[in-house]
């Protein structure tokens, strides 16, 4: 075998930290603007009546922050880290990296201005502006080629499972958005446009979150524990069945609608599917786990992907019953289904991605974390901010969806939901309090000084 | 075949081309069956409600509107339409009404899949999430002025209502060309079931077919 390049010749480090700051910026705005949605949900907006902070819009705000500002930004700066690591081959071109770096950006604040001007377009978690889409699908492409160039270097050498779902996620983003942003919008009206736009919310995690997520967990999770990972072939077979059955669940998020129900009862079977070969990756985690759960104590890291990955089982669990049409009948359209999205998108995905950064933002800045014990708030005042959320969510969920089948009073499921509501606000404010310490801490410690020898 | 090959053509494209056409063209063209209707085959004359807007606020309503003619009940419905999703109002209002959880007793009639076959639901508008009730039914259950107190106050009519304020959709305490749009928008949603769009129907229908005779 050749001899590799060094790691650190492999890895634009700088561009990595840029993408993590702009990530956590836009992290911190999404929050934001989801703690006004709440407050207005409590009848406590301090913005009523001015237009630009209209809460429809800012509630688009921070689903798209959140998916493209904190999410994406993130992912790119963990390719950037782990793709030329496990490729042996550094991406396509440094240029081109702080092109998109630029392009990206550029992106998600043209889609903030335009939602907040009034100008949306009726795709959940694609609410970006009709003008911006065509942009968004040029930088996508970009970076599919910046990535992809060092993959396809790899000829015939074998490939890390981490490889294999970056791999296919490169494939499925830029199918993914031009389906779910195009067709809906300028073909398809009516319940057919639900039935791909239903593809497209769920594909949009399902095939490019979720194979990021997984991909990410599988490297980090080994270089964190040292110790190779439980299954290769239960994290293989995980990637088939997430293939295969992940794409098939669409529907699911318009059950009960004029949808054909042949289409309805398919994405209830491949649902329940999914959630098995969810059990893969959980399952995969905690064997790996087993013999290092000291590790849980000592390393911050190896803290959040855990957690993460008991939510992940409390979701997957919990989708596995709810995606039924029993469940639908009374959880459909509550806050129910609020809950359980916090839970996926913030307790999994976004644990591992602060989990991933702990790791990582000392490596990139090349300097120790400023605060140890920052961290250490920030860990606890999300994880039990969370717990509170969604459990005061789905409760809420309940309440609202039985009083909606007895026929009660449409203000009595408002009143109701009430007390639930202040619970939310203030779970959020909990994580909020704890990401503004992290994104403190890690400023911090960009701005401290070198270590000399370093 | 080489491994990353295999990988990007057969999950990447393989899979998702599979659900593509199980989940996606086969609803699709399922429900392509019947034509996609245009503004002026399912609107081919203004709504009462939009005739009654006009004379509820003239000035107004000849500032923006001019006369309510056909072109201008399209020119309403089209930017009510706009505003409910720049406003993000599907976020918390769903536009379809289930067979389940009395859904039909509470709302109205269960929605069917050709009620959608038309350009202004080009996007649909389901919706996923019903802080306040569902609107598909929403036409004629409540009167012009309702809707416009409505908007400019929630609270004014519905006490505990947590619905913002859109005080912008007015010049002063009167609908500007945005809140007239909205109104007729409302009033428009589920138009095709109320009790007074059928009995309208079948009163023209009838006229048709007495002045078909005595020619």
């Amino acid at each position: 075998m050749t001899e590799k390049p060094a790691n650190r010749e492999l890895v634009y480090a700088e561009i990595i930290k840029y993408h993590f700051a702009c990530g956590v910026s836009f992290f911190l705005i999404a929050l934001t603007a989801g703690f006004f949605y709440a407050l207005v949900l409590t009848d406590l907006n301090p913005l009523e009546g001015i237009e630009i902070f209209s809460p429809g819009r800012w509630r688009m705000v921070h689903t798209n922050a959140i998916a493209y500002g904190f999410l994406i930004n993130m992912f790119i700066g963990i390719l950037y880290w782990v793709v030329p690591r496990l490729t042996g081959h550094p991406v396509a071109s440094k240029k081109l990296s702080w092109l998109i770096l630029g392009a990206w950006q550029l992106i998600v604040l043209l889609a903030a201005v335009g939602i907040l001007l009034g100008d949306a377009q009726a795709i959940e978690w694609g609410e970006t502006p009709t003008w911006v889409d065509h942009l968004a699908v040029v930088g996508v492409a970009l970076l599919v080629v910046n990535v992809a160039t060092p993959l396809f270097k790899t000829r015939g050498e074998k490939l890390y499972v981490s490889l294999w779902y970056f791999g296919a996620m490169l494939v499925w983003t830029p199918l993914v958005y031009i389906m779910g942003n195009y067709l809906p919008q300028y073909l398809v009206p009516g319940a057919g446009g639900a039935a791909i736009t239903g593809m497209y919310i769920h594909d949009l995690v399902g095939l490019s979150v979720t194979p990021l997520g997984w991909g990410m967990m599988y490297y980090f999770v080994p270089v964190l524990l040292k110790k190779p990972i439980w299954s290769h072939t239960l994290s293989i077979l995980g990637f088939w069945g997430l293939a295969f059955f992940y794409p098939l669940n669409g529907v699911h998020h318009f059950f009960y609608s004029p949808i054909p129900m042949y289409a309805q009862y398919g994405a209830v079977v491949s649902t329940i599917a999914v959630e098995l070969v969810v059990f893969t990756v959980i399952v995969n985690f905690f064997m790996t786990l087993r013999g290092r759960g000291d590790l849980l104590r000592s390393n911050i890291s190896v803290r959040w992907f855990f957690v993460g990955m008991v939510f992940y089982f409390i979701t997957c669990f919990q989708c596995a019953f709810h995606t039924t049409l029993t469940f639908q009948k009374i959880i459909h359209f509550t806050d129910w289904v609020v809950g359980h999205a916090h839970l996926v998108m913030f307790g999994v995905f976004g644990f591992w991605m602060i989990g991933g950064v702990t790791y990582l933002w000392p490596k990139v800045t090349g300097r120790e974390w400023w605060s140890a014990k920052l961290n250490a708030w920030n860990f606890w005042l999300s994880s039990i901010g969370l717990v509170f959320m969604f459990l005061d969510l789905t409760g809420a969920g309940l309440v609202q969806g039985f009083l909606w089948a007895d026929l009660a009073q449409w203000e009595k499921s408002i009143q109701s939901s009430m007390p639930f509501w202040h619970g939310r606000t203030f779970a959020g404010a909990m994580i909020i309090t704890g990401q503004v310490l992290q994104v403190f801490n890690m400023w911090k410690t960009a701005k401290s000084p070198a270590p000399k020898n370093g | 075949m080489e491994k990353l090959a295999a990988i990007l053509l057969i999950a990447g494209l393989g899979c998702f081309a599979f659900a593509g056409l199980l989940t996606g063209y086969l609803p699709v063209s399922h429900l392509s069956k019947v034509e996609v209707k245009t503004l002026d085959e399912i609107a081919p004359e203004p709504s009462l409600d939009f005739i009654d807007l006009s004379k509820r606020y003239p000035e107004q309503f000849k500032k923006y509107y001019g006369e309510p003619t056909k072109e201008a009940f399209h020119k309403a419905l089209r930017l009510g339409r706009d505003t409910y999703i720049g406003e993000a109002c599907w976020h918390c209002h769903s536009q379809f009404i289930r067979p389940v959880s009395n859904e039909d007793i509470r709302f109205g009639k269960v929605s069917w899949a050709d009620e959608y076959r038309n350009e202004m639901f080009l996007p649909h508008l389901f919706g996923t999430r019903r802080v306040g009730p569902d609107l598909i039914r929403e036409s004629g259950r409540r009167g012009n002025d309702w809707h416009v107190a409505h908007f400019y106050d929630p609270q004014l009519v519905a006490p505990l209502s947590i619905m913002p304020r859109y005080t912008w959709f007015f010049d002063g305490e009167e609908p500007n060309e945005v809140g007239i749009a909205m109104v007729a928008y409302m009033q428009w949603l589920g138009s095709w079931t109320t009790p007074q769009k059928i009995a309208y129907q079948e009163l023209k229908e009838a006229q048709a077919k007495k002045e078909e005779a005595t020619e």
